[in-house]
């Protein structure tokens, strides 16, 4: 389940590029009249500008969600922690899971006092708590 | 609307470019009257179609983890894809409810035959599995068949949605499918969880009753129940779980039956243990308690189990650990693993305040056992 998925492709509809091109057309001619009247009328070339200036911002932005790619659709699995004790000394090991692992499971004998020890907890790691 | 005054007023009303500039906004302003409701619906039809595309990637995942496990775990002689693809698509008819008298019974039965039915497909796909294993893989491949269904009814309200154009089809849907989105990231997260036999969030009232009888016999009781006498705070306690470590919920209703059958009704208090849904704010892993049967499921266990204490006029009281849907199908959390031990102690308080000294009670861990022994 770690492995990720190959993301589609994705072109731009002809529909959405019709649109971006015709708003990037009226900005710019939005943006020219603004500029040419701002030495004759400086009060009425200004919504020109704003008009020509947000057109712009909203096909740039319209552009870059059209080609922006789907996210990657990829599980991140939970880090799972087998805890082995040992009752007698309390000597404990902790590693990852491995199939075949369940709370009270008797493991391998105890390094330091050779008694069998036991798996005591299994549970997942949070990794927002980590950071 | 306010666009068009100030359009015409930038001094060049005769102006052609500037004629332009306001036809192309009364333009819009037509355009987003006569249609804005079909843009709402096509931004609402491609926020499905994304959120579909992630569903049947994680359906797909599913399924082919699903078969890695029987493949690795099952070694069978065929291909089991033709198998697991008949069985993702399995239905269960639940009984007809006009009269209802008997129904749990029916239903009972079906869930029976549907459980039998199961593990014998199983069997068939993974044939040198042995029986924790063949469990497992059976909780594996329900998860993965939950994830189809949630997959397949999304695909069909979206084309229905596409197909009739109705907002309020695909409204629905758009407005239900963060929840539906956390339920199968959810699921996605146990089939792994299945596949590799870990204990998962469910598992808290089962992890309680193991704590409470590790280290003392056990006998089974009921169909996947295992039971052990415990002493404890000077009571005597029937400790009951579904059998582990394979994934199990077995039917603590019959368990609970048999140990007041076997005492003749004398039990002093029943404390059931379960995992129960927590809201929004609360802390996951709280302990809370309360009266009743905790536990969940289609209703056939709880209705045997309040039956049996109705009897003999037996209290029933509920001890709870909070979390959501995610953390309950999903590896257990340390959270969970440490309530159980918060859990214990109210259990110990409740005998302690409830009942008398040498008093039989019945305490019940309830919940899937998945990768928690006894």
């Amino acid at each position: 389940m770690t492995e990720k998925a190959e993301p589609p492709t994705r072109k731009i509809s002809p529909f959405s590029l019709a649109m971006i091109l015709v708003t990037v057309v009226l900005s710019v001619v939005a943006l020219f009249l603004g500029f040419t009247y701002e030495s004759q009328d400086p009060t009425s070339a200004l919504p020109y500008m704003l008009i020509g200036f947000i057109g712009l911002a909203i096909s740039a932005y319209m552009l870059l969600q059209a080609q922006r790619k789907p996210s990657r659709a990829a599980f991140e699995m939970p880090q799972v922690i087998t805890t082995i004790l040992c009752q007698k000394c309390g000597f404990k090991n902790i590693r990852d899971f491995e199939r075949g692992d369940y709370v009270f499971k008797e493991t391998e004998p105890c390094p330091k006092c050779n008694e069998k020890m036991m798996i005591a907890s299994i549970y997942r790691e949070d990794k927002e708590k980590e950071k | 609307m306010l666009m068009i005054p100030q359009v015409s007023q930038l001094g060049l009303p005769n102006d052609i470019i500037g004629w332009v500039l306001q036809i192309a906004f009364l333009g819009f302003f037509v355009i987003f009257m006569f249609y804005g409701q079909r843009f709402q619906m096509t931004i609402m039809l491609r926020e499905v179609e994304k959120h579909l595309h992630r569903l049947k990637f994680i359906r797909d995942e599913g399924r082919k983890l699903a078969m890695e496990t029987i493949k690795e775990i099952g070694k069978p002689q065929e291909d089991p894809a033709e198998r697991v693809d008949q069985f993702l698509e399995y239905i269960s008819i639940t009984p007809q409810s006009m009269d209802p008298s008997g129904i749990v019974w029916k239903l009972e039965h079906i869930l029976d035959v549907r459980d039998v039915r199961f593990k014998d497909e199983v069997k068939l796909m993974a044939p040198e599995a042995d029986e924790v294993q063949l469990n497992n893989l059976e909780n594996t491949l329900e998860a993965a068949m939950v994830l189809n269904i949630i997959y397949k009814v999304i695909r069909h309200f979206y084309i229905l949605g596409k197909k009739t154009l109705s907002l309020y089809i695909i409204m629905q849907v758009q407005m239900v499918l963060p929840l539906i989105m956390r339920e199968a990231e959810a699921f996605a997260s146990a089939l792994k969880a299945f596949a590799t036999g870990q204990p998962i969030g469910d598992g808290a009232g089962a992890l309680v009753a193991a704590k409470l009888m590790h280290g003392h016999k056990t006998k089974k009781i009921a169909k996947d129940i295992v039971a052990a006498t415990v002493p404890l705070e000077g009571r005597i306690a029937h400790v009951l779980k579904a059998e582990g470590p394979g994934g199990n919920v077995g039917k603590p209703g019959d368990g609970i039956k048999q140990i007041i059958k076997e005492n003749k009704g004398k039990i002093a208090t029943i404390v059931m243990i379960d995992a129960a849904v927590k809201l929004e704010g609360e802390k996951l892993g709280d302990v809370a308690e309360g009266v009743g049967a905790a536990i969940g499921g289609p209703g056939v266990e709880q209705f045997k189990i309040e039956e049996s204490v109705l009897k003999y006029k037996i209290p029933t009281n509920a001890i709870i650990i909070k979390e959501d849907i995610g953390d309950a199908v999903s590896p257990m959390r340390k959270e969970i693993f440490d309530a159980a031990d918060a859990a214990i102690q109210r259990i110990k308080r409740l005998i302690l305040e409830r009942t008398k000294k040498g008093d039989a009670v019945i305490i019940a861990g309830i919940g899937n056992t998945i990768g928690i022994g006894q």
